[in-house]
């Protein structure tokens, strides 16, 4: 067969060699998971402590733009898993519209998420801000330092599923895609991961003041 | 049978070991063979030891008078805190597993190499970019905060480096999830044919429940470093008590990752000294399945005992008493270990040599150091003791004379294996009864210290202090002593060494069947496990000479 799959070392077979990325990166998302946990912990901690400030402060959240961007996400989960599904059947032209539309749509999440900072920050929205408008409320206070840090670490995880699904596009570009749709397979499992945290982050942000 | 197949397994006459598969400066930092990339994380974590051994020195230079002479008080804290870093993250968390782990555990499980090589050749980047990051802050002036970082000191108030070592520590994180990602995948995915989990050497179990702490906890220790990150670059104001962040949340979430690390330390420990014990006695180890799932529950209890460093940071009695009665739980499956250690010596052929005399040193001091563990998980006497020197002779009892113990003990052991060539055994028993002599000569005081109240982090002491304070930094002296007669011999023998040949230990582990040092793909064809670990004599016969079978034939 034409498409035999690209081994490895230490691997001699496709299916150990696919079984095995499969599996590391599923640890990894473990990893993954534990990392955000320490985050929605101390969420929960602050929100339990001064619930009503925190939800004052969630209530200046832009639902707007959060929720375009959740659309834009999960429309990029979808593109991605057609892009694999293309590679992993040969269908070459598909897999790089698919991921071109992959990059797009995680193109647009970010410019989105950009002008969202910008216009908190035209509110002063950010908590060390002499005109932060809710001075002194500290739940409120704590809901935006946790927006700030988290939806950053999240937009740095996207960018880097950015990378990878790039790094996709360029093994279509070399026309080694099909041999190598199991990188395609374990770059969606990431990919949905970043998607599965925003999709938690959303009603965290933006609905708990709502 | 049994001959012919172990020959198949050594490389041929004109076959190139790893050491020589290329000579290059190039093939040695590009390579993906995890016997280079051990060998390279061997010299980059000595390069630490000594620059973490040579803060110690400074530190107990300064108690060896009760007044302030040689340093100030804020030069002693960036001792103390340099010490802790580079020895936690640096030193101990690396040693045994990104060195003798990445060397043995794919010979030992039958394979090739890890199952991702190129992830593990990032590793050991990712530990050097991070070193570079903290040795950067050491040089710059240093960091004031102590190992643990607290808040709002590291956050608020401190002057010192705190974000480089911080996004150091953030960093190096990465390179043991790396570490332990690889390690577990390849457990599960590479055993060789015949190779079943009740056939794993219990080195490779160590490595395994020590990946698992390493994937599962470090995580947490990230997501704590960026807070502080975040807190100091940004002024998020996360715990900061003033607007009504928690400053003990930190503390949560530091030791989440911080007492699971201790396991990462010392697993890997139990794993070395039951492979040395099981072999220098010619024993079948004691209770296998006993001691693979004492590692097993060490390892999962270890993430649910964090809350004893807080007994006096005002959390609530009862979680006090949560955690306390968790905390004597897992002295269990760890005094299981010391049993079944002592159960495998009886009635076996001991053998005195170098690596058996570390490994019952690690026995001794492991187990004092896990005792007056008990004696700190104990609410009351821990609000006594807490911060103080007993404290600090616990742990050191448990890291150095336990985990650096082992390491020594385990490099010893594969020594031959990794380079090929034998070592002076003489000089290197010595050095093993040296050291343990200097260590409880350096750590023994401190008990006494801690009891009679003396605070650890102070560069000053009351007068009635010093008898305790000078024994215990006379020690110190033996004890670096000892720490460099190793380099001697050990690097004598790197040159001039005799050659050992294949098993020179007459030991059981598939590791010894290929040759010494192995070749590139560590065997030359797959090997087959026909036995179970261990299989120093007959099970219904105490061990006799020659007894042993290889993992390699039928028993």
């Amino acid at each position: 067969m034409s498409s035999a799959p690209i081994l490895v070392e230490p691997f001699e077979e496709p299916e150990r060699q696919r079984e095995a990325m499969v599996f590391g990166l599923w640890l990894f998302l473990a990893t993954e998971i534990l990392f955000f946990g320490g985050f929605f912990f101390l969420y929960a901690v602050a929100r339990m402590q001064d619930p009503s400030g925190f939800a004052m402060g969630a209530a200046r959240a832009n639902l707007l733009l959060g929720t375009v961007n959740t659309l834009l996400l999960m429309t990029s989960s979808a593109t991605l898993t057609v892009a694999e599904r293309a590679a992993r059947s040969e269908w070459v032209r598909g897999a790089r519209w698919a991921l071109l539309g992959t990059l797009a749509l995680g193109i647009a999440f970010l410019i989105v998420k950009g002008f969202e900072y910008r216009e908190d920050l035209s509110e002063h929205l950010f908590p060390t801000m002499p005109a932060f408008p809710l001075r002194g409320i500290v739940g409120a206070t704590r809901f935006w330092s946790f927006y700030w840090f988290v939806t950053i670490v999240h937009a740095i995880h996207l960018t880097i599923g950015l990378g990878c699904v790039a790094r996709l596009s360029w093994l279509v570009s070399r026309g080694t895609i099909a041999r190598r749709w199991m990188v395609a397979e374990v770059t969606t499992l990431y990919w949905h991961f970043v998607d599965i945290v925003w999709l938690l982050l959303w009603p965290l942000l933006y609905l708990v003041g709502r | 049978m049994k001959a012919d197949d172990t020959g198949l397994l050594a490389r041929e006459p004109g076959e190139t070991s790893y050491l020589t598969a290329g000579t290059t400066l190039r093939s040695w930092l590009l390579s993906t063979d995890h016997k280079r990339i051990a060998i390279l994380y061997a010299v980059s974590i000595t390069v630490f030891f000594f620059i973490g051994g040579a803060a110690a020195t400074m530190i107990r230079l300064e108690l060896f008078t009760p007044a302030g002479d040689l340093t100030t008080a804020d030069e002693y804290n960036r001792l103390f805190t340099l010490h802790g870093v580079i020895m936690v993250w640096f030193f101990l968390i690396p040693s045994i597993p990104a060195t003798l782990g990445n060397f043995l555990l794919p010979l030992m499980v039958g394979a090739k190499d890890v199952a991702f090589p190129r992830l593990n050749l990032m590793s050991w980047y990712l530990y050097v970019t991070a070193g570079l990051f903290t040795l950067a802050a050491l040089l710059l002036g240093g960091v004031d905060t102590g190992w643990t970082f607290y808040t709002p000191l590291s956050t608020l108030y401190s002057n010192s480096y705190v974000l480089l070592a911080a996004f150091g520590i953030f960093v190096v994180g990465f390179s043991s999830i790396a570490t332990g990602i690889n390690f577990i995948a390849t457990i599960h995915l590479l055993r060789t044919k015949g190779m079943t989990w009740m056939r794993l050497p219990l080195f490779a179990w160590a490595m395994y429940a020590t990946s698992l702490v390493m994937a599962l906890a470090t995580p947490v220790l990230a997501m704590a470093m960026l807070l502080i990150c975040a807190e100091r670059l940004l002024g998020l104001p996360i715990f900061d008590p003033r607007v009504g962040g928690d400053p003990v949340l930190f503390q949560h979430i530091f030791w989440f990752y911080s007492h699971p690390a201790v396991y990462i330390m010392i697993l890997p420990a139990m794993g070395v000294v039951s492979e040395i014990i099981a072999c220098e006695a010619r024993r079948r180890v004691f209770g296998y399945q006993f001691m693979v799932y004492a590692m097993l529950v060490i390892a999962v209890i270890g993430f649910l005992v964090w809350g004893h460093h807080m007994f006096v940071a005002g959390q609530s009695p009862f979680a006090s008493m949560i955690f306390s009665f968790l905390s004597f739980v897992i002295a269990v499956p760890s005094a299981i270990k010391v049993f079944n250690w002592t159960g495998t010596l009886y009635r076996g052929r001991i053998r005195f040599s170098a690596p058996m005399l570390y490994a019952l040193g690690f026995v001794g001091l492991f187990t004092m150091g896990g005792l007056t563990g008990l004696f700190l998980a104990s609410i009351p006497v821990d609000v006594h003791l807490s911060d103080t020197y007993f404290v600090v002779a616990h742990f050191h009892y448990i890291m150095v004379g336990g985990a650096v113990s082992a390491f020594f003990g385990g490099l010893h052991f594969w020594w031959p294996k990794i380079t090929g060539r034998l070592y002076n055994e003489n000089f290197a028993r010595s050095a093993a009864i040296w050291l343990f002599f200097g260590f409880n000569f350096t750590f023994f005081p401190q008990f006494v210290l801690g009891y009679l109240g003396m605070p650890r982090r102070y560069h000053e002491y009351p007068p009635e202090f010093q008898v305790w304070n000078v024994m215990s930094s006379t020690g110190a002296v033996v004890l670096a002593v000892g720490y460099l007669m190793p380099l001697f011999y050990l690097g004598y023998s790197l040159l001039h060494g005799e050659r050992a040949g294949d098993n020179p230990r007459d030991a059981t582990g598939l590791e010894w069947a290929t040759s010494s040092p192995p070749p590139q793909h560590n065997f030359h064809a797959p090997p087959v496990v026909r036995s179970e670990p261990y299989a120093y004599h007959d099970w219904d016969e105490a061990p006799g000479d020659a007894d042993e079978t290889p993992q390699t034939d039928a028993p």
